[in-house]
């Protein structure tokens, strides 16, 4: 069986699985396509896929927490970046009280099946209650 | 009271700096606080519940953070159980490779992992840094910023930082509202030249976000993370906000690295009484815990702290290598001014540089330090030539490459032509051509033309409200006929796709081609394995532009006329005892026209022989040729002189009193330090030579001490005694010559005729 690190770095080796969340593929992205007004910056964006695919190479690398944070990244890419920022700022000190970070957890597992991040912000309220 | 020596001794730059005795209870001590824990573990039912002897239930958030993600447990109790001299000795141990202790190392406390790092004297953790580093190859990240926010200036620093060999670029702002476009010109400079580089915005985290998104950034750094709760708190941030926000650029296929450093707990007054390294160690423990994929650390913009305290440099030097061992990336500070004394700042600068990291700097003043708004920089642009000879010194990979003048110029003028174009394509306040000439030939902002501050702030604003990204930069670059700049700015969005530039340690190079731990994972084994010097990349390290080739030395084209002499005969001992011989080296005025400073052989030789005629005595001038030593030329005048007296001299201007009965290498007077004598200097040799053949008291020809006349000469005077050694002709007997004599000085009489005794 072939190591997966044998396809990193995937943009030289592997562009053919790389696709945007858009469906723009790597070979749509050129400069007549940015001239032409094809393209906007959410074409550019990583897919939750490819997070899957790096935090595997990570992994077969020996790093579970880097593989475990690409995990994490990809349930966000749907997320909204407003929205990001505000779970963001929910989790600095003295921000929220436990319930309402169970309660983004929740909006996090049941709209953007973000499961691991709805775990993370668990544990960060359990941990900020104790 | 003080001794003159003394008191100019207090006013030495190192003596500006700050030292002070360890105070344990404040958290000001590196190594070993008394109120440090000792490592322990205790895991029960798959839970870490005691962590360096505190249970539980008194966890602050860090250790609670750092029990959930960051350690091993699988192996966390065999691993403590280890020996920690024993482990230590793991870690130089070329056999040991590398990714065992990761592993190693990933099931360790925070107690445990400096307890090992301190069984390690310096030069065991440089050896040990060397073997840990994540990436084969070293690289180097420069600071580019400007007083004046120039967006110019800013972008010709930038490209010329590329230029030079930097691979990330990182610009901060004065006034925050400045921050799009100072990102936007690094963009554009990054990309100007040959090669490329990641760049990024040190500003608040929702801004920092806000910027990567657009696209007008590509990395971050700017996760801080402190050692003690308290810290943390004051730095509003927890383990998990920091953590979370990672994931955050990662989802966009953003590069990041976490801060942290010795010191930053002690001045914010929330140590706990604990070492710095200690609190250094948890704050890299949980760093990985949160899966960043790399850490800058060393002390960073706290640097003067631990190094006013004993241990300082080392303790720096052994939190690098505690990122190594947990696996992070490391860019591994010497960013802010560490020491007044240049001395001390190389000094700390080699524990980094000579191992390599990652990134060696983690921020390096490419610009004059006064334009650095990090606070200074510990070193500089005027401390590039200083880095560049290092490297070719020691043979060492620093990241950086020597740059022509005319490289450096064209650089730096079509950034700033780029950045010009875009400014008027995008509606921006212009960039005047006064403003592109002067970043092209600034030495600092204080060269750059006043901008429209308020109208400057003002378009910035708008630039980001109506969300302006990476896409309107490249359409604008097109449009003004910089494809090549945008179509590099396009790769590098593009590379978000592939998320490559996310695993550890990675770099982008030309092309662009990720380069990371991955696959350039560090292999280092003991001699022979690791990262090497390629041949190419030898040459490019010793090609200083102010290296000269050596065959040119002494054949530089010369308006000295040769000529001046010419042989009549073979030389015969002389009678006469009012004859001076003066013995000229075999390439006098011959193959050689001039002295080590470049005065005229002719010259030379008329002052020597107007000195002797001064004192009424008849000069005779011979060539010798079986030797290039000052001391037999002389030696062999002496013995065709009817006074028994010679002058020998050297091409290169070395010159030597002689006597007929002394040993060849006794003399009456020596004067080995040729860039000393000037004319007058010769003169007066020649006339004491002939008061030694008169036997008159002599005083010594005056010479003055030069301490750096060898360290400046020694290559050419080396390269000029070859030429004439080349011309040694071992059976040639001394031959008698004739001299032209200075035309200025003598009038129309074209040779004079000197008489054989």
């Amino acid at each position: 069986m072939s190591n997966i690190t044998d396809d990193y770095p995937l943009s030289e080796k592997r562009p053919d699985r790389l696709t945007t969340p858009t469906g723009a593929s790597w070979t749509d992205i050129d400069l007549q396509s940015v001239l032409d007004g094809a393209l906007g910056m959410s074409d550019l964006r990583i897919a939750p896929e490819t997070l899957e695919l790096q935090a595997r190479i990570a992994e077969s690398a020996g790093r579970s927490q880097l593989a475990e944070n690409l995990r994490r990244a990809a349930e966000l890419v749907g997320v909204p970046e407003a929205r990001i920022l505000e779970v963001y700022q929910a989790l600095r000190p003295g921000r929220s009280t436990p319930g309402e970070l169970e309660s983004l957890a929740d909006e996090l597992e049941s709209q953007y099946r973000a499961d691991r991040c709805a775990r993370f912000l668990r544990e960060a309220a359990q941990a900020y209650a104790s | 009271m003080k001794s003159k020596r003394l008191d100019l001794s207090s006013r030495r730059p190192i003596n500006q700096d700050s030292f002070i005795q360890e105070w344990p209870e404040t958290g000001l001590i590196l190594f070993n606080s008394p109120f440090d824990p000792k490592p322990g573990i205790r895991i029960s039912q798959g839970r870490l519940c005691e962590l360096d002897g505190k249970p539980e239930a008194e966890f602050d958030l860090i250790d609670r953070f750092i029990a959930r993600y960051a350690i091993d447990l699988a192996r966390a109790e065999e691993a403590m159980a280890l020996d920690s001299t024993e482990v230590a000795r793991r870690l130089i141990d070329v056999d040991v490779p590398r990714r065992e202790l990761v592993e190693l190392f990933g099931a360790l406390t925070p107690a445990k992992i400096v307890e090992v790092v301190n069984r390690l004297n310096t030069v065991e953790m440089m050896m040990a840094l060397q073997k840990m580093r994540a990436r084969r190859t070293p690289s180097n990240q420069a600071h580019v910023t400007n007083r004046k926010e120039n967006p110019a200036l800013l972008a010709a620093d930038a490209a010329e930082a590329v230029e030079r060999g930097f691979s990330e670029l990182e610009t901060t702002v004065g006034v925050s509202r400045y921050a799009p476009f100072n990102a936007l010109a690094l963009l554009i400079g990054s990309q100007t030249g040959r090669g490329t580089a990641l760049t990024q915005c040190a500003v608040e985290e929702a801004l920092s976000l806000k910027l990567a998104l657009l696209g007008l950034t590509t990395y971050a750094e700017t996760l801080s993370v402190y050692g003690t709760e308290k810290a943390f708190h004051d730095g509003d941030d927890t383990p998990w906000s920091k953590a979370f926000l990672a994931s955050a650029y990662a989802s966009r296929g953003v590069k990041v690295r976490f801060t942290s450093g010795t010191g930053s707990e002690a001045l914010m007054g929330h140590a706990e009484a604990k070492s710095m390294l200690y609190l250094e160690a948890r704050c890299l423990v949980a760093i990985k815990g949160a899966g960043s994929q790399g850490v800058q650390n060393g002390s960073i913009s706290c640097i003067a702290l631990p190094e006013s305290l004993p241990g300082g440099v080392r303790g720096v030097l052994a939190e690098n290598l505690i990122a190594t061992l947990l696996d992070l990336e490391l860019a591994s500070g010497n960013d802010a001014l560490a020491s007044h004394s240049p001395i001390r700042k190389s000094a700390k600068l080699m524990l980094q540089f000579l191992p390599g990291t990652d990134y060696i700097f983690s921020g390096y003043s490419s610009m004059p330090k006064e334009d650095n708004l990090f606070g200074g920089g510990n070193f500089d642009a005027h401390d590039l030539d200083d880095y560049n000879v290092l490297q070719r010194d020691m043979q060492v990979d620093g990241g950086l490459r020597p740059v022509s003048d005319e490289a450096v110029l064209k650089v730096r003028r079509r950034a700033a032509q780029a950045v010009q174009a875009v400014f008027r394509q995008l509606e921006l306040p212009p960039v005047s051509d006064a403003e592109v000439e002067a970043a092209t030939r600034a030495e600092s902002s204080a060269d750059m033309p006043e901008r429209d501050v308020v109208g400057d702030l003002e378009a910035a604003g708008r630039f980001l409200e109506e969300g302006r990204s990476g896409l309107d930069v490249i359409r604008a670059l097109a449009r003004e006929g910089f494809d090549d700049i945008a179509r590099k700015v396009l790769a590098l969005q593009k590379l978000r796709l592939s998320g490559d530039h996310l695993q550890t340690s990675a770099m982008v190079l030309p092309g662009p081609r990720v380069v990371s731990a991955v696959n350039d994972p560090n292999d280092y084994r003991g001699p022979g394995t690791g990262y090497s010097l390629s041949p190419e990349r030898r040459q490019e390290i010793a090609s200083l532009n102010q290296a000269l080739d050596p065959r040119e030395i002494g054949r530089e084209p010369s308006s000295q006329s040769g000529g001046f002499l010419r042989e009549t005969g073979e030389a015969r001992p002389g009678t006469d005892p009012r004859e001076i011989v003066i013995a000229l080296g075999p390439a006098f005025g011959a193959e050689l026209r001039a002295t080590l400073l470049g005065i005229p052989h002719q010259e030379v030789l008329q002052a020597m022989i107007d000195g002797i005629r001064a004192e009424g005595l008849r000069p005779r001038v011979v060539k010798i040729y079986a030797t290039s030593d000052c001391g037999f030329i002389g030696h062999r005048g002496a013995q065709l002189s009817g006074s028994g007296i010679s002058i020998g001299i050297q091409s290169k201007g070395t010159t030597i009193i002689h006597q007929r009965d002394l040993e060849p290498l006794n003399n009456l007077e020596l004067f080995p330090q040729a860039p000393n004598l000037d004319l007058s200097s010769y003169r007066t040799i020649g006339q004491n030579a002939a008061k030694y053949a008169k036997g008159e008291p002599v005083a010594p020809v005056p010479t003055r001490i030069d301490n750096t006349a060898r360290l400046k000469y020694i290559v050419r005077t080396t390269v000029l005694h070859l030429h004439e050694t080349r011309q040694v002709v071992k059976d040639r007997k001394p031959r008698e010559l004739d001299w032209s004599p200075i035309q200025a000085e003598v009038g129309s009489e074209a040779v004079e005729k000197v008489a054989q005794g």
